[in-house]
């Protein structure tokens, strides 16, 4: 539990910092895309032990798909709008999410080094 | 009184936790990719409100709370990151190219086809930055002049679609490695295709993950050029 809690000191203080260096610099990514950044770096430069963060870390990361979940039943305030458009909105919405996983999926794979294989 | 009952944080915050505990079980059960708990949630939740007549602000009160720790959860991406930082490092170039052709195959093909479907100059626009993490398209279409509501509507609608069926349609047209599949759901479908990759596999989790940040860098910076030369 301390651990968890040590963690999870970290992990709002370099949101913080991200939010911080966003606002500072004006850049065009939100706070915690910068955090992650900041905590990357303070990691890979030995400034953060793994063992500071890691089960804060673990535990936030299991149940990322549920901190989605508010922000996706803000939908249907604007099923209105995307009714409005539904046929262009939902055919290149779903087509263009397919067309993306293609293209990028080949291009790093045809591209990639072979290490040890990472058959997936 | 259920308007009162409704108002409370407590009231979104536990009908959110409930209903994704139990998607979570329902996907576990089933193992079917259909029932993705996402998905499955955030349905089930507006089906809910639209019954009882609940606003959404009201939901919002204690959905805020939920929220709230998709901040850290973000930070956190780090982690899977770093350990996976010998796999991600020897293919950065790959990994840096995948990201920006998607990018660009991206806004072309979400905007050119709504275009060619008969979208007004406001979808076209709103539909450029679909697969960027929320919070940055929505500062790219405030900049752009779309709908930014819309926007946030279909990034989440986008996220859900990876999540679905992302890992299996990489499956099914020859993307093998965990480092190209891990790209290629992140990139596409953002945060919500991160969670469901951090499930399938660790090094496709933390490609994934990098993906949000780095498609969401390389389409704020692209969208608006491209948008100049094209209008």
């Amino acid at each position: 539990m301390t651990n968890i809690l040590k963690g999870m000191a970290f992990l709002l203080f370099f949101q913080f910092a991200g939010e911080t260096l966003v606002t500072v610099l004006d850049a065009p990514v939100p706070g915690n895309v910068a955090g992650m950044a900041l905590l990357l770096a303070g990691l890979l430069a030995g400034a953060v032990k793994v063992e500071w963060v890691e089960e804060a870390c673990d535990l936030l990361l299991s149940h990322l798909a549920l901190f989605f979940v508010p922000a996706g039943v803000g939908v249907m305030v604007y099923f209105d709008l995307i009714a409005a458009q539904w046929l262009p909105i939902c055919v290149s919405m779903v087509l263009s999410t397919f067309v993306v996983m293609a293209v990028t999926g080949w291009v790093e794979q045809k591209l990639e080094k072979k290490g040890k294989p990472d058959v997936g | 009184m259920w308007g009162e009952l409704t108002t409370t944080p407590l009231f979104g915050a536990g009908i959110t936790v409930f209903v994704y505990f139990v998607a979570q079980l329902l996907y576990r059960r089933t193992r079917s990719m259909l029932l993705n708990p996402v998905a499955v949630s955030i349905a089930a939740i507006i089906v809910f409100l639209l019954a009882t007549q609940t606003p959404y602000e009201s939901y919002l009160r204690g959905g805020r709370m939920i929220l709230f720790l998709l901040g850290p959860s973000v930070v956190a991406l780090a982690l899977p990151l770093y350990r996976k930082r010998k796999e991600v490092g020897r293919n950065r170039w790959p990994i840096l190219v995948g990201i920006f052709s998607g990018a660009l195959a991206s806004i072309a093909s979400a905007s050119g086809l709504a275009w060619l479907l008969g979208g007004t100059e406001k979808v076209v626009v709103s539909m450029a930055p679909k697969s960027v993490t929320t919070p940055i398209a929505i500062g790219i279409v405030e900049k752009i002049g779309g709908i930014p509501e819309l926007t946030a509507a279909i990034v989440v609608l986008t996220g859900c679609i990876g999540a679905i069926c992302g890992p299996e349609f990489c499956r099914l047209i020859g993307i093998r490695s965990a480092t190209a599949t891990g790209l290629a759901v992140g990139t596409a479908s953002h945060g919500i295709g991160t969670a469901r990759m951090l499930e399938v596999d660790k090094l496709s989790g933390a490609v994934s993950g990098l993906a949000i940040g780095l498609n969401g860098l390389v389409t704020a910076f692209l969208l608006p050029l491209l948008f100049v030369l094209f209008r």
